[in-house]
């Protein structure tokens, strides 16, 4: 069972109080985005194995909406934070170098670098 | 290749079965291959075994990190119809249904395969709505199916309860002509039929990068050294997205964890295949008396081969209220396959944006019914660069608003 800390109420939450809501900080390509953007935004998901950023809603607790970082070959966890934010913040970036030093996911990597 | 007969098995018999000899032979890889097929699963040494019978291209070796079927091939529940509700799936799923029918003798090995009959429950007014227009639209597509009655229901499966609290059984749709195989032998048998056509299949062999030159596949790196080739087929199902990275491009692809789990064996109860979408859970006996159970998908992005545990307890739950008798039953094993899931729940057999790159994926929770037509026609779009049978389900398709949706039709993972 996944757990994850709500960091709205501060709760250390079940799997199943949650509900997942897919790869995080995405850029919501509308209308005037080229086809290319649209397809991607829609469709063209990150599907890494190993670091993934992602949303999920503590459904069964606040409601509220918050991210995650995590690894999907461990299932390791490596932070959480609010969603207000377009970027993983710094402290959780540096938590995943410590761990699997050289990541990269989409733009984000190390904060060193 | 020595072919299995009632007279082999008397012959062997008779001289202590020391005569059988390897089914596949395990070579080391050559320097070169006209084609590469990544992934030893059921898909990956179909589309080399049609490679080979109907288009006579031999010089091909099938290269896996694991064992031949150890992926999701041989981590599924088994179930094989062709009930889809769009043309294009039903096109590639009738044809995989049928080349099931032969599959034991064309490929000289027993696969058990059991066109036991394959229900699927309707428990909401919208899925008997659902359910007959996937009839019409199955009478129209030439795939043999029906919507029938509670009574009929309760004639073809006498363990079920018609009244559940919840949610009664409102009717189903009935494939008769659909069921089951036995999932190792469909790997086993084509990993048979390709070595003895010459070709290499290399186990233990990660394949890590794809070399290119000009947009244009050369060869392949592995955990065995380099390999060249004119032509690589990506086949690897819930590594599809890596592969895809490995390659140089993007595949609309999630992995996800799926969950399976079989009972201790019993006496014969149920000689038919039970889906039920509506409270996600389906179960068929095999033929060795374990009840055979499956379920809905795990929420979230995973690579581990193994899933959560609630998933289980509401797959269960749902089947207790809808077969009481299975209440008291223990469970045996439980596991987890990685699945490939595309947004229109439909799968994807396409060219690449790397010329001679071909990718097959996207089959998600329900690719074992599909692996006889899958690689009939992946043979095809590989050896001609297309094929009737592929061209709706291009990887390009969702860019152009053309889904192919299932997500009605395969509402539960199956
Ligand atoms: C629990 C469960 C139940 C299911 N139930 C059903 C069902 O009832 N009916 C149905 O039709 N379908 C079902 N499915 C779906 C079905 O199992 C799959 O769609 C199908 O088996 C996919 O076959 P495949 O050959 O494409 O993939 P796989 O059998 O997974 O083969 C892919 C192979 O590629 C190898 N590979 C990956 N990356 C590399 C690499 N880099 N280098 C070399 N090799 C690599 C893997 O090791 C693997 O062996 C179920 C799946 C699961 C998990
Ligand atoms: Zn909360």
């Amino acid at each position: 069972m996944l757990i994850l800390h709500c960091p709205y109420c501060g709760v250390m939450a079940d799997e199943t109080e949650l509900h997942g809501g897919g790869e995080a900080h995405l850029t919501r390509h509308g209308p005037g985005s080229s086809d290319e953007d649209f397809h991607d935004y829609l469709f063209a998901k990150e599907n890494p194995r190993g670091v993934h950023f992602e949303r999920w809603r503590h459904v069964q607790g606040c409601g509220k909406w918050f991210h995650a970082a995590r690894d999907t070959a461990t299932l390791e966890v490596f932070g959480t934070y609010p969603a207000q934010t377009t970027e993983p913040p710094k402290a959780i970036r540096k938590a995943i170098t410590a761990k699997r030093p050289g990541w990269t996911w989409r733009g984000f990597s190390d904060p060193a670098k | 290749m020595r072919r299995y007969s009632a007279f082999a098995i008397a012959r062997e018999a008779a001289r202590y079965h020391s005569g059988w000899g390897k089914a596949w032979s395990s070579p080391e890889p050559k320097k070169k291959y006209d084609v590469i097929i990544v992934g030893a699963g059921g898909h990956g040494l179909a589309t080399a075994f049609y490679l080979g019978r109907n288009f006579g291209i031999t010089n091909v070796a099938v290269i896996e990190k694991g064992w031949l079927g150890g992926g999701n091939t041989g981590r599924n529940t088994t179930i094989i119809r062709s009930n889809y509700l769009q043309d294009p799936s039903a096109a590639i799923y009738e044809k995989s249904r049928s080349l099931y029918e032969t599959m034991s003798q064309d490929l000289n090995y027993n696969v058990m395969f059991s066109p036991r009959g394959v229900m699927m429950l309707a428990q909401t007014q919208a899925e008997v709505r659902g359910y007959l227009r996937t009839a019409q639209a199955n009478a129209l597509q030439g795939v043999s199916t029906r919507f029938i009655q509670p009574a009929e229901v309760k004639k073809l499966v006498p363990i079920i309860n018609l009244d559940g609290p919840r949610y009664p059984v409102l009717g189903a749709l009935w494939q008769d002509r659909a069921g089951t195989a036995r999932h190792d032998a469909v790997a086993w048998g084509y990993a048979r039929a390709c070595s003895d056509m010459g070709m290499d299949i290399i186990q233990q062999c990660e394949v890590t990068a794809v070399r290119r030159e000009g947009g244009r596949v050369v060869g392949v790196d592995t955990t065995k050294g380099a390999i060249d080739c004119d032509k690589l087929g990506i086949v690897v199902a819930g590594n599809s997205g890596v592969m895809a990275e490995r390659a140089g491009f993007r595949l609309p692809i999630e992995s996800v964890a799926l969950q399976a789990l079989v009972s201790e064996p019993i006496k014969p109860c149920m000689d038919v295949v039970v889906m039920a979408n509506t409270v996600h859970g389906y179960m068929s006996q095999s033929d060795k008396g374990e009840m055979v159970i499956g379920g809905g998908a795990d929420g979230f992005n995973n690579y581990t081969q193994r899933g959560s545990f609630h998933h289980i307890e509401e797959t269960v739950r749902a089947l207790v209220e809808t077969f009481p008798m299975v209440s008291r039953l223990k469970m045996l094993r439980q596991w987890g396959g990685i699945v490939d899931m595309t947004g229109d729940r439909s799968p994807i057999l396409s060219k690449t944006p790397v010329e001679g790159v071909f990718i097959n994926g996207g089959w998600g929770t329900g690719g074992f019914k599909a692996t006889p037509g899958s690689g009939w026609a992946m043979a095809e779009l590989m050896a001609k660069g297309h094929s009737p049978l592929t061209d709706e389900f291009s990887m390009w398709r969702f860019k152009e608003g053309k889904f192919i949706d299932e997500s009605v039709a395969a509402g539960v993972a199956h």
